[in-house]
């Protein structure tokens, strides 16, 4: 690759990077309210508030950027950029169309993918850790149980579908992809989904943030600029989660007219996964927190364990 | 007999069924600066004054129960009209004022008026940022009589209202003098004298 063409394929990304999220979060805002029966943002930039998450940006960069007496400085300050770079880093690797319609194809795509995000979650055990503040510690320490419960039903459930397409490229397993895995693999696609979704702390797994009891966990002492990249890394991530679901899961690019509109398609299945996210928060309430590590070690994890095994089978026979 | 069966996940469906209807449906969101609401012709928004009609008999201002209605008056004398008679005195309005962060929109001043110079109007944007200027004095009181629908038409199975009689009597007996044959009304010679009908 030329330097040209990478310094414009980490354009494209990092556009993506910045657009993305912001169209995941306005339709948070659209879908929510009118879930909810109200209208939701309707004066910001005039047409049904389209401006208004530009406005809250604007609106968070004018903010005091508070830092807590006793907190530990440097970490406090570096916790969401390291929330939030992951999910930046991530998208490079996500092929969104057949051939070399990604960032940077890896080989070992899954691996990296699965790796980075979990890099993600320390950004949120660094912000409670840091703050000096017993709320932000609590929702750092169900941070961490979560990621443990959470981590492991999600790289079991990739697993799967590496194995049943037999290569670690994410390009490599939409290639391999037939719409039958939609049947075999959908127990594994359920899993990684459910599990992204908690590890993103999205509700009903938002207990590490859980408003009514610990304030806002991790995020509780932070404001401004830094808030509003927590937030950002929380919309990033769900566009990262449902990028991936669909490629690993739904065939990514695969559908009619692939050739030239494989893009359409990854980025159409994309924001269907986003929705159902948005979709699942409006609809049901938090999980406690003994409940939620009960899903995941008696639910998740032997669902997948059952799932790997079927895989195998499959495979052999 | 066949037990219900409980699906498991059912619990589940059905919260994303009830999000997604309401995903579907019309929200009840009211754009209020933008969109006018749409309320009953006869809702309770201010209360008017008909200063025409106002006898200074006092009522209103006593009967409230925050006292939240201040009037101010003056007698004026009217010279008799014949030599002999006695003059006679007029009561004058010179302030008719209701304190709107008072007011708590009972009604009873409307209730007890006799004279009916109070009544409800449906105007409802008159906040202020300052609460003394809630305190509307008569000419923005008679402002909002505009505003007020006119009474609901009489009943025409009811009885002729004594006032109706009246003023229909005065007409005929005006064609009456001016030698023109009496104009007969809707309903016929007796129909205001009470007698044809018992009254409810």
């Amino acid at each position: 690759m030329s330097w040209p063409e990478i310094i414009l394929r980490l354009a494209l990304v990092l556009g993506a990077f910045l657009l993305l999220p912001l169209i995941v979060g306005q339709l948070e805002h659209k879908a929510m309210a009118h879930m909810q029966s109200r209208l939701g943002p309707m004066y910001a930039g005039g047409f049904h508030g389209w401006a208004q998450l530009i406005a809250d940006g604007v609106k968070f960069a004018q903010k005091e950027a508070v830092t807590p007496k006793a907190a530990d400085r440097l970490v406090f300050a570096l916790a969401p950029g390291v929330a939030l770079v992951p999910y930046l880093v991530v998208l490079i690797v996500i092929p969104i169309g057949p051939g070399d319609a990604v960032g940077q194809a890896l080989d070992v795509g899954i691996f990296f993918v699965l790796a980075v995000t979990g890099v993600g979650v320390l950004g949120t055990l660094m912000a409670g850790w840091a703050s000096a503040n017993k709320f932000s510690l609590l929702g750092g320490l169900r941070t961490a149980a979560q990621l443990m419960a959470y981590e492991l039903p999600m790289v079991l459930a990739a697993a799967s579908v590496a194995m049943a397409a037999g290569t670690l490229s994410l390009t490599g397993i939409v290639e391999e992809w037939r719409p039958w895995w939609l049947i075999w693999q959908f127990a594994a696609g359920f899993v990684f989904f459910i599990g992204g979704l908690a590890e993103l702390q999205r509700p009903p797994f938002d207990m590490p943030v859980a408003d009514s009891e610990i304030i806002f966990g991790p995020y509780t002492e932070y404001t401004g600029l830094r808030f509003a990249l927590f937030l950002l890394a929380e919309y990033a991530g769900i566009v990262v989660l449902s990028a991936l679901t669909a490629v690993l899961f739904l065939g990514g690019w695969k559908g009619p007219f692939d050739d030239q509109l494989g893009w359409l398609w990854t980025l159409t299945k994309t924001m269907a996964l986003s929705f159902v996210v948005i979709w699942l928060r409006v609809s049901y309430p938090r999980l406690r927190e003994d409940q939620l590590q009960k899903f995941a070690w008696a639910g998740l994890i032997p669902v997948a364990l059952l799932q790997l095994a079927l895989t195998g089978v499959v495979k052999v026979l | 007999m066949i037990a219900p069966v409980d699906v498991p996940g059912k619990g589940l469906a059905k919260g994303l069924a009830v999000t997604w209807q309401h995903l579907t449906r019309r929200s009840v969101t009211q754009q209020y600066p933008d969109v006018l609401p749409e309320l009953p012709p006869r809702s309770r928004g201010v209360i008017a004054l008909f200063e025409e009609n106002c006898t200074v008999c006092m009522l209103c201002a006593r009967e409230c129960p925050d006292w939240c209605i201040y009037i101010d008056s003056h007698k004026e004398v009217i010279p008799a009209k014949e030599p002999g008679a006695r003059d006679r005195t007029r009561n004058v309005l010179d302030r008719f004022a209701i304190d709107f962060s008072l007011c708590m929109y009972c009604g009873i001043c409307i209730e007890v008026c006799p004279f009916d110079a109070l009544f409800w109007s449906p105007e409802f944007e008159y906040s202020e940022f300052d609460i003394r200027d809630l305190t509307h004095e008569k000419d923005r009181l008679r402002e909002w009589m505009w505003t007020v629908p006119p009474p609901p038409a009489p009943d025409p199975a009811g009885d002729e209202s004594k006032e109706a009689a009246l003023a229909r009597a005065a007409v005929e007996k005006a064609a009456v003098a001016s030698g023109e044959r009496p104009v007969r009304g809707d309903r016929g010679e007796d129909g205001g004298k009470g007698e044809a009908r018992s009254g409810g």
